[in-house]
Order: C-alpha cells, then sequence, then structure tokens
C-alpha cells in the first residue's frame, strides 16, 4: 500500500509538472514533449487503479497517435515565437485573473468534497471486482452506453466531412496512378514493331 | 528459476533478484542474437547481389558486428551546433529504450514472459507506436533538413500502417478471445494446421482465406512499421541522405541502430506469436516434440527475419504516394473487412475453441 | 439494462431514421458528386419531414425514455424537434439557390444540416449530462464547418475559425460544470441527480451549475457569451447565418430548459439570479450593439442577442409559464428570423450579394414585394402590436412579472423600446428614402419565404398562434410533470 502511495505521489507530481511544462515550454515542439508525459504519467495512474486497459489505450490512442499528428503539425508551423510572445504581458493580468477564480473555485470544490468524503453520493460506482476491466468496459460499452457510443461515432463523423469539406480539392488535369490500368496493360496495346527504312524514320 | 531464488532470499527478494537476472538473461540473449541476425541481414543481402558481404572479421566475417560495435563505441560524438541537444540525445536512447522494454512481455516459451500481464498484446501494440518518436524526436532535433523530411515521412508512414496492424491485431484477438500473449499462443496448440495462419481444422478452415492474408499484410505492414526496405522511405538513401539518422554519429547512431533491429526481431516476433503459433512444434509428435519451445519460437522468428532480409535484397523502394495508397486504400479496408468476417464467424459459432 | 432493444429503439427511431439516412445521403452524395447537391437538399428536406412526422407519430405511445433515461421522448421533446426541423428545413431550402449561385453548392452542406440537426434531436430530448455534451459537440461541430463552408473566402474561414475556437473554449467550460456535477451528485442521468442533489446539495454542485450555465449560454449567444456572435453572423455564408440563427438557437434554448427546471428546478435559487444575469445583459448589449451597426447581418446578430436575452427571461422565471413563454417566444422569433434572412438573401445585384443596411433605401419602389415582407417582419421582431413578436414578449414578460422579477422586465420594456428604434430605422429607410440601385429579382423560394414567414407574422395570426399556444403549453408541461 506504501509503495502504491509513493507511486501515485511521484506520478501525479510529474503529471502536474509536465502539465505545467506544456504552458510555460518555450518551443511548441517542447510543450508537446511535456504532454506526452503528461499523458503517459496519466496511463500510469490509471495503471495504479487497476484499469490497465485505459491505461493502454491511452497510450495507443493518444501517445502513439493523437501526439504524434501534433508533433507533426506543430513541428512544421513556421511560427515567430518571439514574436508571439510579445502580447504575453499585455494579457497576463487578465489571464492571471481568470487563472485566480479557476484556482480558487478548484480549492472549493476540493474543501467540499473533502469535507462530504465517505458519503456514499461522492464515491463513483465500484469496478465489478469478477470481471478483468476489458469484461467490464465490454459488458456495458454496447449495452448500457450504445447512445452515447453511437453518439461519439456520429461526433466523429462530423468530424471527418469537416476536414474534406474545408480542405479536399479536386485539382483539374492531375494525372493519377492507376494501378489497375498500369498493372492489366498488354504487350500489344503497349508495344508496336515498325520496320524503318533507313534514313526515313517513323512518319 | 524464481522458485529457486524465493526459496534461498525469501519471497520478496527472491523474486526481485530473479526478475532481475531474468531480465538480464534477456537482453543478453537478444543483444547475442542480434549481432548475429545483423550479420545475417548483410550476407543475405550480399548473395542475393553476387556479392560475398562481410568476410574479414573473425572466420566468415562473423565477428563483423562486434567490430563494428566497438567502432561505434570508440568514436566521438558529434552533436551538430544548431542541435536542440536534450532532444537530440534523447532520441536515441528513448527508441534503444522502447525496443527492449516491449520484450518484457514476450513468451519465448510457456511461462517464460518475464511479466505475463493479461493486456499483453496491448502493452506491444501501445510501445511499438510510440517507436516514432524516437525518429521524429530525432529528426527534428537535428535541425537540418534531411532528417527533419525523414522524421515527417516517417511519422505519417507510421502512424498509417499501424492501424491496419492494430485491426489484423484484432482479427486474432477475436478469435483467442485474449489479450494474453500467453493464451494466444496456447490457442494455437496442436500442430501447424492449428496456427492462426494455416487453419485447416474444420469447421475453422472457412477462415483460412481471411487469416492467411492477414499474415501476408501484417508482415508488409510490419516492414513498414519498421521502416525496412521497401518501404525506408524515411531514411531513403537516395533522396534523403540517410533520412532522420543523417546527422547521428558514434554511439547515439548505434543505439538507433540497436533499437531498430531490435523491432524488426519483435516484429517477427509478433508474427510469430499471432500468427505462426508461438513456441509450438509444427507436428505435434515425438521428434519434435523433444526440441525445447524456446528453439522453435527462435527458429520461426529466424524464419521470418529471413523474410525480412530477402525482402530487403529484393524488393524496390515504394514511392511516397504509393506508400500511402498502400496503407489507406488497401490494407485498412482489407483488414477492416477481415475483422468483420472473423467477427461474424465467432458470432455464429461461439467461436473456434 | 431493464428495458429490451427493441423498446429503446422504438422510442429512438426519429434519430436512428435521421442518423442512417443521413448516412445514406452522404454515401449517396459521395457517389454522385457535387452535382447532386440539388438532389440531396431536396433529399434532405425530406428526410427532416420524415423525422418530425416520425417523432409526432412517437407522440402516440406517450412520453417515454430510451437507453436508461439518455433519450427522453416527451411532449416537450416532439414540439422542439418539429420546430427545429422546420426551421432546419426552411433554411437548407433557402441555401440551395445561393450555394448555386455563389458556386458553393456540395452535396456536403445538407448532410452537415442534417447532422446537426440529429445534435439539436439530442440536446432537446437529453435525459443525462452525457448526452446533453454529445448533443451540443454533434451540432456544434457540424457548425463550425458550414460557417467556414466558403473556404475560399477569407471571411468566412475567419468565421468557422472563430467559432470553433471560442465553441471550443465554451465546450471546456460545459464540460467542467458537467464533471463539477457529476462529482457532486456521483451520477450522470437527471433523475439521479435530482435524487441525489434532493439529499445532500453541494458548493461542488453550484459551481459546476455556474459553469455549465456558462457553457449554454454561449450556445445561444447570451451576452457576456456573445462575442463570437456578430463575426460569425457577418462572414459565414447568409444562408448558413440563417441556419446559425434558427434552428440551433432553439434547440439550446430548449435544452437550457429541460437542463435547468428538469433535474436543477428545485434549486432555482442556485441559477435564477445567473439567468437574470444574463437575461438583462443580453437586452442591454443586444440593443445598444444594434444601434451602430450598419451591416444587417451584424444587425442581425445583436438582435439575436437581445432577443435570447427575452426568451432568457422566461427561463429566468423558472415556472410553466416561463417555460411556455420561452417556447412560444423561439418559436416565432426563429419563424419570423427566417424570413428576415430570405429577404437579406434577396439583396442581390447584378454583381453580387450586398450585406448593407444601406442598401435597402427605397426598397418599397424597386421591390414592393419584399419591401412589405421585410418591413413587417422587422415590425413583428421589435415587438409591437398587433404582430406575432408582440404576442411573444407579452408571454414571457407576463412570465417575468408573475415570478416576481419586476426590475428585469421593466429594464426589457426599457430595451424594446430602445431596440425599435433600430427595427423603425429599417423601415424609414424601405419606405422613405431615395432608392439605390435595385435588386435582382429573388428566386422563388426566396420570395416565397419571405412572404409566407410574413404571413405568420401578422395576417393570419389567429389561426397560427392559438395552435402554437396550446402546443407550446402542452410541451411546456411535460417538463413539469
Amino acid at each position: 500500500m506504501i509503495l502504491q502511495a509513493i507511486a501515485f505521489w511521484i506520478l501525479a507530481g510529474v503529471a502536474v509538472s509536465a502539465a505545467f511544462m506544456v504552458v510555460a515550454a518555450r518551443n511548441p515542439v517542447r510543450s508537446v514533449m511535456w504532454l506526452i508525459l503528461t499523458f503517459f504519467t496519466t496511463a500510469g495512474l490509471f495503471v495504479l487503479i487497476g484499469a490497465e486497459f485505459l491505461a493502454m489505450l491511452l497510450v495507443v490512442v493518444y501517445v502513439g497517435a493523437v501526439a504524434v499528428l501534433f508533433l507533426f503539425v506543430v513541428m512544421m508551423l513556421d511560427v515567430d515565437f518571439v514574436e508571439l510572445k510579445q502580447g504575453f504581458l499585455q494579457y497576463m493580468p487578465v489571464g492571471a485573473l481568470i487563472a485566480l477564480i479557476m484556482l480558487a473555485e478548484m480549492a472549493f470544490v476540493g474543501a467540499s468534497w473533502a469535507a462530504s468524503r465517505g458519503e456514499a453520493a461522492a464515491q463513483p460506482p465500484a469496478i465489478p471486482v469478477s470481471a478483468s476491466n476489458i469484461e467490464a468496459i465490454g459488458a456495458v460499452l454496447y449495452t448500457e452506453y450504445v447512445y452515447f457510443f453511437q453518439a461519439a461515432g456520429m461526433v466523429l463523423l462530423v468530424a471527418m466531412i469537416g476536414a474534406i469539406v474545408l480542405t479536399l480539392r479536386h485539382r483539374e488535369g492531375v494525372k493519377r496512378q492507376d494501378i489497375g490500368k498500369q498493372v492489366g496493360r498488354k504487350r500489344d496495346e503497349a508495344v508496336e514493331l515498325v520496320d524503318i527504312e533507313q534514313g526515313e524514320g517513323i512518319g | 528459476m524464481y522458485g529457486f531464488f524465493e526459496n534461498m532470499m525469501g519471497p520478496h527478494w527472491g523474486h526481485f533478484t530473479a526478475s532481475v537476472l531474468h531480465v538480464l538473461i534477456i537482453m543478453i540473449a537478444l543483444l547475442l542474437s542480434l549481432a548475429y541476425l545483423l550479420l545475417a541481414d548483410r550476407k543475405i543481402w550480399a548473395a542475393v547481389q553476387m556479392r560475398k558481404g562481410p568476410n574479414v572479421v573473425g572466420p566468415f566475417g562473423l565477428l563483423q558486428s562486434f567490430a563494428d560495435f566497438f567502432k561505434f563505441v570508440f568514436k566521438e560524438i558529434v552533436i551538430p551546433a544548431g542541435a536542440d541537444r536534450p532532444l537530440f540525445i534523447l532520441a536515441p536512447f528513448l527508441t534503444f529504450v522502447l525496443a527492449f522494454i516491449s520484450w518484457a512481455v514476450i513468451p519465448a516459451g510457456p511461462g517464460l514472459a518475464v511479466s505475463d500481464i493479461n493486456v499483453g498484446i496491448l502493452y506491444l501494440f501501445a510501445i511499438s507506436s510510440l517507436g516514432v518518436y524516437g525518429i521524429i524526436i530525432g529528426g527534428w532535433a537535428s535541425n537540418s533538413k534531411y532528417p527533419f523530411l525523414g522524421a515527417l515521412r516517417s511519422a505519417a508512414q507510421m502512424v498509417s500502417y499501424e492501424v491496419s496492424i492494430g485491426f489484423i491485431i484484432i482479427t486474432v484477438l477475436l478469435l483467442v478471445g485474449s489479450l494474453n500473449l500467453s493464451d494466444i499462443v496456447e490457442a494455437q496448440a496442436g500442430g501447424i494446421w492449428h496456427w492462426h495462419a494455416f487453419m485447416l481444422t474444420w469447421p475453422n478452415i472457412v477462415l483460412l482465406p481471411v487469416l492467411f492474408p492477414m499474415l501476408v499484410i501484417f508482415f508488409v505492414s510490419a516492414l513498414a512499421e519498421t521502416n525496412r526496405p521497401p518501404f525506408d522511405l524515411p531514411e531513403a538513401e537516395s533522396e534523403l541522405v540517410a533520412g532522420y539518422q543523417v546527422e547521428y554519429s558514434s554511439t547515439p547512431y548505434l543505439l538507433f541502430m540497436i533499437g531498430e533491429y531490435l523491432n524488426i526481431v519483435l516484429m517477427s516476433a509478433m508474427t510469430v506469436i499471432l500468427f505462426l503459433g508461438g513456441w509450438h512444434s509444427p507436428l505435434p509428435f515425438p521428434p519434435f516434440e523433444w526440441i525445447p519451445p524456446v528453439f522453435w519460437f527462435a527458429l520461426k522468428i529466424v524464419l521470418v527475419f529471413f523474410m525480412f532480409a530477402m525482402v530487403k535484397a529484393m524488393v524496390p523502394r515504394y514511392r511516397y504516394d504509393q506508400l500511402m495508397r498502400l496503407g489507406w486504400k488497401v490494407f485498412l479496408p482489407t483488414s477492416l473487412v477481415a475483422v468483420v468476417l472473423v467477427g461474424g464467424y465467432v458470432a455464429l459459432t461461439g467461436g473456434p475453441a | 439494462m431493464t428495458e429490451s432493444f427493441a423498446v429503446n429503439f422504438a422510442i429512438a427511431a426519429p434519430e436512428v431514421f435521421l442518423a442512417v439516412a443521413t448516412m445514406g445521403l452522404l454515401v449517396a452524395g459521395v457517389i454522385m458528386g457535387d452535382k447532386s447537391a440539388r438532389l440531396i437538399t431536396w433529399l434532405a428536406l425530406a428526410t427532416l419531414a420524415g423525422y418530425a412526422a416520425l417523432a409526432l407519430a412517437g407522440l402516440a405511445n406517450g412520453a417515454g425514455a430510451a437507453f436508461s433515461g439518455a433519450l427522453v421522448a416527451d411532449r416537450f421533446a416532439v414540439f422542439a424537434k418539429v420546430v427545429i426541423a422546420i426551421g432546419a428545413g426552411l433554411t437548407l431550402l433557402l441555401s440551395d439557390s445561393f450555394m448555386q449561385k455563389e458556386k458553393l453548392s456540395r452535396f456536403e452542406f445538407p448532410v452537415l444540416g442534417l447532422l446537426a440537426v440529429l445534435g439539436m434531436g439530442m440536446m432537446v430530448s437529453a435525459g443525462d449530462i452525457i448526452a446533453v455534451y454529445m448533443g451540443i459537440e454533434l451540432q456544434s461541430l457540424a457548425l463550425y464547418v458550414m460557417a467556414a463552408f466558403n473556404r475560399d473566402s477569407l471571411r468566412s474561414s475567419e468565421a468557422g475559425l472563430k467559432y470553433f475556437v471560442l465553441g471550443a473554449l465554451s465546450s471546456g467550460l460545459l464540460l467542467y460544470g458537467l464533471s463539477l456535477i457529476f462529482g457532486a451528485t456521483g451520477a450522470t442521468d437527471f433523475d439521479s441527480i435530482a435524487a441525489a442533489l434532493a439529499q445532500e446539495e453541494s458548493l461542488m454542485f453550484t459551481i459546476g451549475l455556474v459553469f455549465a450555465i456558462s457553457g449554454l449560454a454561449f450556445k445561444v449567444s447570451a451576452a457576456p457569451f456573445h462575442m463570437w456572435t456578430p463575426d460569425v453572423y457577418e462572414g459565414a455564408p447568409t444562408p448558413v447565418t440563417a441556419f446559425l440563427a434558427a434552428a440551433p438557437k432553439f434547440a439550446a434554448m430548449a435544452l437550457f430548459a429541460r437542463v435547468l427546471v428538469g433535474p436543477f428546478g428545485e434549486f432555482i435559487g442556485d441559477w435564477q439570479q445567473v439567468i437574470v444575469a444574463l437575461a438583462g445583459i443580453s437586452i442591454g448589449v443586444g440593443v445598444f450593439g444594434a444601434l451602430a451597426q450598419s451591416n444587417i447581418k451584424r444587425l442581425m446578430a445583436y438582435s439575436s442577442i437581445a432577443n435570447m436575452g427575452y426568451a432568457l427571461m422566461g427561463l429566468a422565471a423558472g415556472t410553466q409559464n416561463g417555460v411556455n413563454g420561452l417556447l412560444i417566444y423561439m418559436t416565432i422569433y426563429l419563424l419570423s428570423v427566417i424570413g428576415v434572412f430570405a429577404c437579406i438573401l434577396a439583396m442581390r445585384r447584378k454583381d453580387g450579394m450586398v450585406e448593407q443596411i444601406d442598401d435597402l433605401a427605397g426598397l418599397s419602389q424597386t421591390n414592393p414585394g419584399i419591401a412589405v415582407a421585410l418591413s413587417m417582419l422587422m415590425l413583428s421582431v421589435a415587438g409591437l402590436p398587433p404582430f406575432a413578436g408582440f404576442i411573444a414578449k407579452l408571454y414571457v414578460f407576463m412570465a417575468a412579472l408573475d415570478a416576481g422579477l419586476v426590475l428585469l422586465a421593466v429594464f426589457a420594456a426599457l430595451g424594446t423600446v430602445v431596440g425599435a428604434f433600430y427595427y423603425l430605422r429599417i423601415v424609414k429607410l424601405i419606405w422613405f428614402d431615395e432608392p439605390a440601385q435595385g435588386f435582382v429579382r429573388p428566386g422563388r423560394t426566396v420570395a416565397y419565404t419571405a412572404f409566407g414567414s410574413a404571413a405568420l407574422a401578422f395576417p393570419i395570426l389567429v389561426v397560427f398562434i392559438f395552435p402554437l399556444i396550446s402546443q407550446a403549453g402542452a410541451a411546456a408541461s411535460a417538463l413539469f410533470s
């Protein structure tokens, strides 16, 4: 138990400080790196509460795909970061104020939660002990939560349509490779034997 | 081994010592075998091109890899002036470490995995999807054109092929009904006609036209995932000099190299576990059964690795748009249909078991 | 799972039909290419009709909830869905000729519209905070893309991007609020939340509720969360602006009502001041912001902010009469605003669309039909008797007064007086100023929509308003049963 507590504090500490570094890092590529570290430590926290399936999914989906694409985009951006930071001081007071309000609210929330701790209402529903957590998720995902699952699918569909609508351009006059046609080409369509008279050339 | 140490040193420390020893044994075995697989790779390549390949260091060039190793280690580490130093050094380490930690769950024989976790295959998938970071970070941190182009190519390529690899893994998972690697291997016990790639038992034989192509697609995707020829566009030497590795030299380069080859071996191991029966012998009767399972596992890995080497020697490099087309327009739909078919079969018959 | 799958499906039939039909249209569009845009638009209208019909047919089975209460099909939801289908259908109809002329005609447009409607349907029948969030995201995401639909125009892209960034921020607020509510109550469905709250109310819940209200206020563009509205209204292609101004506003308002008076009805003390403040600020920002505008789309943006303020007044009352007033107000506003945008779509000269208010000068001489329609609509939106807008305002004012919100009602009344100024300015421009260059003859759909909407605003009022009031009353009572 003590080992778990230590692991929790280390992971949580790293997660929070990495999250802070995401915002604080000067270079956006480094920001993404910190973000990846945040994801990773969060996956570690999932493992600690016994949700190893979610942990793996977090790594596969967020670290392995989403963050790669982030990195991909951020690396290709040609932004002058010195210029970007110039407005920073100007917006600082407002930003700090909002951050302060949020912080105060979170503190309130934490305090009120701590006060009502132990009451049944504040506890998340327990994971069924008998089933492995893949089975636990599988049992409800397509039954209890099928509506949300399908709705999420529709949201992703919209995102896909949107990306295509806003970016895909059918350019005219582009020669495209048709592999089937290329492979299906016969010798007599492509090669012609011509007898050429000397000094005449092909007419 | 575990029992011996636990008796000797008490349950906690014994387990700990045994685990450390286990990890060490696996690491050393991997590194040693890697030395010869590297040599084999070069020899096969040479043989296809009717050359002799490395043949100077040691008898038949057998010590070539060790010579290379020492050469890399003793050279000076050069970090380009404009490079992002911490990330530049981090990248090869990342590749190296990730390549090793995935071996923690590989069951080389019954009960031989360091950690036989329930979500083993997912763990492998997660770690292999992280492999791309070493390349992207390295390419970006070099602060140079060719490495950067190589990094971008590899990011797009690996993410694309990961999708179809994921689907192929799902077909096998549906059949087995477990994410545990040992369970997956055990499900293929009883001879070559039980292996997922060559299912000949009734009624599972109806899946043969689905699963064998999955093996092929998995193999091709593995080539792309490990940046091997004909999909070695991230390091395409004729266009990008050496891609993301241009600025690397000495030990960091060595780490990249080891990581890369280790990933190839890992992909071979995954192919063996998912489709080729893992540690099981092809024919389930005595002369074959006497040979220990670890040997069969290694033999199959070598076989798949041989295929990797042959492909490298024989197939010309793909063009980038062809690579993307193959991944997204051929493999992804095919593997998706396969998932539906296998899923339907399992739903109808209640699974092969 | 206690209910069987078939029962769930029967209750969710309108949504299932809409989703399947939309995907079918998408596939058809991909196969046939952009030439099919017009056909797809008409099929989309048929789909919307089918959606509304299925929703009405579901009414025969009485109220029910599917998927463990995540999707509620009661009188309120059905009323909202029918109005949304009408609003979305009319605006899609308006878009067709505009899109053809501006060479924006693509089959994805009606498909995105349908997906937005699906999201709105989820919103108005949400019985679970996850469904609330999902519905809002589905609807918003489709709207972001639609706002940026004219991707070669800098202003349209800017509108889409601005909408997206601010929308994402507000979704974050909403999600934060909803997760706090979940944290405080340990449940996501409205019934369990209400039950948990009945036992114990916590500070965490109150803060979560305020965050959630802020997120929702953004979606209805209530001040001070209105910043995106003028820019998006101005930048987006006009039919998209019409779409944005009609159905989504109604859906978000209906969702507001469902969330606040449903599970949190008992805690009116927690949210009433917030809504009162939102309503008051919206009316102030809306009417005074509109005074300075010279672009008619921006003017309509500020007008919509003010109108949301009036509608929120009904909600602030927190009574059945209040919700009734809200529904009546939003329905009449939706019908009027579609008419106004039909008139704006008629503002086309030979060299393209114009959007300045001054371009309307002397419209009575160049195009009397549109002039009459637009004038009537303006008078109705301004809330002058005997137009429909007056009746709408009457209901929300009465509800607010009943609930003792005298100060808000007085302020809103003053707002109406100021607001009447800029509506009447347009009427004056149309009838008494020297004519500017005339517009080309509007297409049939545009003209008919404008006339029809104007007709509903006054002449056939009696036939239309009584059924509306009785239906809205029945819908409102469904929330309080």
